[in-house]
């Protein structure tokens, strides 16, 4: 081991389900070799060191959804030089962003009998919103493979190669059967990043957009073409998931809601894009 | 147990974060003059409203979306809510899907125990602050917990096609089911991680274990002829014995003003203990023989297991045997079914299930409306469950380490709060130690 300072890398989350920094730890093969690499200096699923900073990396997991993750991710900016999201939640709201469609204090009081004493903001938000943002893993969960690219790379100094076509793509090399042309499932593939090798269509089901979409995803043609054989509601449903509030989708539910949705009846009527 | 607001006189003790445990929260320790402790678990994980998010959805949706309440434990959640869609429908699951449900709970249940106890409860009894310190001193045993973590993974990720929210379960069974000869590959580690789960079993029991004593209610699901996991009645060790459709009848959920996790507990208040200790006291009888066999020869007596809270580690080692034998065994003879999946029909009305997560029981309830469209959801988590249990656990601990150190307590009470495996993002998520004593 050279003498030089390691990398001081911290983990934190916002609010999330854990998964994208558990997939640090599900690297069973490479966490070892990790700890001798980097100084895990804070991650407290993991290690009961804590640190306030400074970071040289920092995966910030989760959105912000309350006031106080709203002030900690400013401070974790100051004391970060690359901060990277890690995940749905933090790249595009994740799951959670539904409630930025609705009224959150009736939702806060369906939950919760006393609704006063829970701190919630109205809106869940990507940390992009709120900070600059230097690197993001997609997905939901994040691929362990782009993990691992993405600590190479910040490792020797060089930018972390990351995909940025279609699953489409993937899944046509990988020779899948297509269960959109096969056999009519709503897969939103055509709109959505890969990362994750393309899975669902290898389970025989439609992808439901883990990765968020991908770079000029053409939402409103797909959009378009599903609703020849659904109503605007079931569209809406497609594109309301996991990263449902990345603005591309935002789009698609809009126009499913409010455009497709009166014409429902008129199933296999083109309507013409905006 | 929760003497309210402070009182005059009261010594206030805080600790940072509690670290190791799965999301975000905090612990309140208040000793009275009297001498008597009370402990508050403290949730304040940000809120992300599961029950609200659900609404409007479909049944298949739904599976996808309760995954995300929890990256550790998605394959529970997906269960609980598969399984309550399907008795509502009265769908006939094919006994290969039945299996195969199982194999992948229990590909879950390794992942989730052999996290736990290699990379976060070991740090506490060997003295390091992780397991990644740990592995400078002790690289074979850390390598040995990680090689059991990764095989659960595989498990999961054969079945369900990814390790953490897993994506082919669908109300009626799977999108697809793996081909026998997809399972082939498991088989050989499978030998190797029993051998490496009876060492652990004999490693966790040789641990030096702080002195404890309580005498826990103990809730599990039991199935008249299987190990408990994805079917089952609701008993207790003290005599409940209900189906999960009745739920309501012996327990309810509270809010508590210092929690955003709403606190699950009995009709008569009395706390109770889930997870590992109390299925292997509650199902004891039912134990694969080679997990039976590893608990006999470590000689410590039920009661003792049950009444000494650090002994959990053992439990979830017996467990992680368990359910590796019990995946070896189903790998030995899976013929995949006949349809991955039976066909089925929406239909109006409740939809309740339990099934056992990796850390206890995890109840789901849903009203649908006739097109299958879920209107109301009830979910109550392992954790949020426990909850009062590790409070009454706690105050019970507290007084016999806060003479110590300041730092010395704090470790010793996160280390008996580790022991209940708590997973806050499940129950909604932080801990903090905080302790108020009279001077």
């Amino acid at each position: 081991m050279a003498t030089a300072r390691l990398p001081r890398v911290g983990v934190v989350k916002l609010a999330s389900c854990d998964g994208c920094q558990l997939t640090l730890l599900d690297l069973e093969d490479e966490l070892v070799a990790i700890g001798q690499r980097f100084d895990l200096v804070e991650f407290p699923e993991a290690t009961s060191r804590r640190s306030m900073g400074p970071f040289d990396v920092l995966l910030v997991e989760g959105s912000v959804s309350t006031p106080e993750q709203a002030e900690q991710i400013v401070d974790l900016r100051a004391q970060t030089k690359l901060l990277v999201t890690i995940g749905a939640c933090a790249t595009a709201g994740g799951i959670q962003a539904l409630r930025n469609w609705s009224n959150e204090p009736e939702w806060r009081a369906s939950v919760y009998p006393r609704p006063e004493e829970i701190e919630s903001l109205a809106t869940s938000t990507p940390v992009a919103e709120h900070v600059t943002v230097d690197a993001e893993l997609r997905g939901c969960p994040i691929d362990p493979h782009q993990l691992l690219e993405l600590l190479t790379a910040l490792r020797v100094g060089r930018r972390p190669q990351l995909p940025d076509e279609a699953v489409c793509a993937e899944c046509k090399r990988l020779g899948r059967i297509c269960v959109l042309v096969a056999s009519g499932t709503a897969c939103l593939g055509p709109v959505t990043q890969v990362g994750c090798g393309a899975l669902c269509p290898a389970y025989l089901r439609g992808c439901y957009a883990c990765f968020g979409p991908r770079d000029a995803a053409n939402t409103t043609s797909l959009a378009t073409w599903l609703g020849g054989e659904r109503s605007g509601v079931e569209v809406d449903r497609l594109f309301a998931g996991f990263t449902g509030y990345a603005p591309a989708f935002r789009e698609a539910s809009r126009r499913a809601v409010e455009v497709m949705q009166p014409a429902a009846r008129r199933r296999r009527t083109k309507s013409k894009a905006t | 147990m929760h003497s309210g607001e402070p009182q005059d006189g009261d010594l206030h003790f805080e600790v940072g974060q509690l670290t190791r445990v799965e999301g975000e929260g905090s612990l309140d320790l208040r000793v009275a003059a009297d001498g008597t402790v009370a402990a508050q678990l403290r949730i304040f994980e940000a809120p992300r409203y599961f029950e609200r998010l659900v609404v409007g959805r479909t049944p298949d949706e739904v599976i996808d979306i309760v995954a995300r309440i929890c990256g550790i434990c998605p394959v529970a959640y997906q269960m609980s809510a598969v399984h309550a869609f399907e008795h509502l429908f009265e769908v006939e699951i094919d006994p290969a899907v039945r299996l195969l449900r199982r194999l992948l709970y229990c590909g879950e249940w390794i992942e989730s125990h052999a996290l736990h106890i290699f990379l976060l409860h070991a740090p506490d009894f060997l003295g390091y602050p992780s397991a990644l310190e740990m592995a400078h001193d002790h690289l074979e045993l850390v390598s040995r917990g990680l090689s059991m973590k990764k095989l659960g993974n595989r498990i999961v990720a054969i079945v369900g096609a990814r390790a953490i929210h897993p994506l082919s379960v669908r109300v009626g069974g799977f999108s697809r089911a793996p081909r026998a000869q997809e399972l082939d590959e498991l088989r050989s580690p499978l030998e190797t991680a029993i051998i490496d789960a009876e060492a652990t079993v004999k490693w966790a029991a040789s641990l030096d274990t702080p002195p404890s004593d309580r005498e826990p209610r103990l809730v599990s699901l039991r199935h008249p002829r299987e190990y408990p996991m994805n079917d089952g009645r609701i008993v207790s060790s003290d005599g409940i014995d209900l189906s999960p459709d009745d739920w309501g009848s012996a327990f309810h959920e509270v809010q508590v003003p210092w929690s955003h996790a709403l606190q699950a507990s009995a009709a008569d208040g009395v706390p109770y203990l889930l997870g590992p200790t109390a299925r292997v006291a509650l199902a004891a009888d039912q134990l694969h023989p080679r997990a039976a066999a590893a608990l006999k020869a470590t000689r410590i007596s039920p009661e003792a297991l049950r009444r000494n809270v650090f002994h959990s580690i053992v439990t979830r080692a017996v467990e992680l045997l368990h359910a590796l034998a019990e995946a070896a065994d189903i790998v030995a003879t899976y013929a995949p079914p006949a349809r991955p999946a039976a066909a089925w029909k929406p239909k109006a009305g409740v939809a309740a299930w339990a099934t056992e997560a990796p850390r206890g029981l995890l109840f789901h309830r849903y009203t649908l409306d006739a097109k299958g469209i879920v209107r109301g959801a009830q979910i109550v988590p392992p954790t949020s469950q426990n909850q009062a249990a590790i409070e009454h656990d706690l105050a019970l601990f507290a007084p016999a380490v806060l003479h110590l150190p300041h730092d010395e307590a704090t470790r010793r009470m996160e280390q008996l709060i580790r022991s209940y495996d708590p997973c806050i993002s499940c129950a909604t998520h932080f801990l903090q130690l905080k302790i108020e004593h009279d001077r």
